[in-house]
């Protein structure tokens, strides 16, 4: 018995279109049927953070949605915040420069949830990080080395509007 | 674990969904978010043949004033409440619950409807809708509406009286008068994580701080989230002694039945909620004497 389904999805910018079982979870068709393997499958039951991704510029957790949920939506996954071979993002660079991974595993979803985070918020407190990533388990770093790399993005992110604010009054 | 097979059904509209449940009640399950069920399904505790998307049904996402009530449409997401400065305005008792449930990605797509129908005891709406005595309206595939008091709806742990056939269509909590005050407090291991205990209260107060009206509600500690009539009853006309406040957490303690768990024992939990009612009722207290019953 077949009962696949269209589903049609902007991931990363890219249209894609598929039939697809109902039941495939959202993370699954990132990885299987889009071959972007950067989002990761930790508890498979919402708990972890490890599949974060943005739905409609909004994290959400990638395995408590179906893919035909996300029919019509607009998808971005780590694999949107710089190019292949190109140099890491802010955000990136700073969770590299302050050792804010080991394993690396939970990272994608990280980065994920503090990408979005950082456009409201550019000047936040730590407790204001700490809230943030509160959806988000990381067994290796202990948090504190991440909270860094926060602080550090947002720093730059403020430099850097700051700067191009200049330019554009020039 | 991945979810059993299942058929995916995606009406547009309230009277098509109410379709689908009639032809395959007892084999459907409906999707709204999905925050709860789809764990349940990743780990195969349900294996529904059939799924009702209502997620599109656009007309079910509101929140509006309607009479004595804040009325939301069961597909609002907690982070439309979370966001909506007239649930600030009217309920605010809600909008500090709503930053209690889950984290944000789980508010992102969490529905208001969802949270009520899964009846988990240790959720927060359930205990905000108990201790406010709010309604749930209930639409009938014939067309007809139900109204239920949370005490009619909520039956037991992770069961409510909604039939195979049936669906919510709106909660509706009472609007908060200007002069209360309220407060709502939670302890979990982690923010966002489920609830060890809960209280949900409001109250308000003569100008000498003795108590006319108190409504209060703990979750996490029953198998349903439980009205503390008692307290409510003994509360009224008094001020909030250290020897009242003594007898409040005596009279919660003995109105919960915790279970133990890995998180904590029934013994902690029981304490706890007598204690978090304790606090509850001091802030709520104080709130309503500012004359504003402002939520940080």
């Amino acid at each position: 018995m077949s009962n696949k389904v269209q589903v049609a999805v902007f991931v990363n910018g890219k249209k894609v279109q598929k039939k697809v079982e109902p039941r495939l979870l959202l993370t699954d068709f990132i990885r299987e049927e889009c071959n972007l393997t950067g989002t990761h499958l930790g508890c498979e039951h919402g708990v972890c953070g490890a599949c974060t991704i943005l739905v409609d510029n909004e994290p959400v957790r990638s395995c408590l949605m179906f893919a035909v949920q996300a029919d019509g939506c607009d998808i971005q996954t780590v694999e949107s915040l710089n190019s292949v071979d190109g140099p890491l993002n802010v955000l990136q660079q700073s969770f590299s420069d302050n050792h804010a991974l080991q394993c690396g595993f939970c990272t994608p979803g990280f980065l994920m949830t503090l990408t979005h985070f950082l456009i409201d918020n550019e000047n936040p407190t730590e407790n204001e990080i700490r809230e943030a990533i509160s959806g988000n388990l990381c067994r290796c770093t202990g948090y504190a080395n991440i909270i860094k790399a926060v602080q550090q993005a947002a720093q730059i992110l403020q430099k850097e509007k700051s700067n191009s604010s200049v330019v554009s009054a020039q | 674990m991945k979810p059993a097979v299942f058929s995916y059904l995606r009406p547009t509209n309230l009277q098509e969904a109410l379709m689908f449940l009639e032809e395959y009640g007892e084999d459907a399950k409906i999707l709204s978010g999905g925050q709860s069920l789809i764990p349940t399904m990743n780990m195969r505790l349900s294996a529904p043949a059939y799924l009702i998307d209502i997620s599109r049904i656009s007309d079910l996402n509101y929140i509006k004033l309607d009479g004595d009530f804040l009325a939301v449409g069961a597909l609002t997401k907690h982070k439309d409440i979370e966001n909506s400065d007239l649930v600030k305005e009217a309920c605010p008792l809600l909008s500090e619950a709503i930053r209690w449930v889950g984290h944000a990605q789980i508010r992102n797509r969490g529905t208001v409807g969802g949270s009520i129908a899964h009846g988990d005891p240790s959720a927060e709406l359930p205990c905000v809708l108990t201790a406010l005595r709010g309604e749930i309206v209930i639409a009938n595939v014939d067309g007809s509406e139900e109204v239920l008091v949370p005490e009619e709806f909520f039956l037991t742990y992770m069961l409510t009286s909604l039939q195979p056939d049936q669906m919510v269509k709106e909660v509706r909590f009472p609007i908060i008068p200007k002069e209360s005050g309220s407060a709502f407090l939670e302890l979990a291991r982690r923010h966002g994580d489920f609830g060890l205990a809960e209280v949900a209260a409001v109250v308000d107060i003569d100008d000498e701080g003795h108590l006319l009206n108190v409504k209060i509600a703990v979750g996490g500690v029953n198998p349903t989230p439980t009205a503390l009539e008692q307290v409510e009853e003994y509360l009224i006309g008094k001020k909030l002694t250290d020897e009242v406040l003594r007898q409040v957490s005596d009279l919660t303690q003995e109105s919960v039945d915790p279970e133990s768990d890995l998180h904590g024992t029934a013994e902690y939990r029981r304490e706890l909620a007598g204690t978090l009612t304790v606090r509850a009722l001091k802030i709520a207290v104080e709130r309503a004497r500012g004359g504003n019953n402002n939520v940080q």
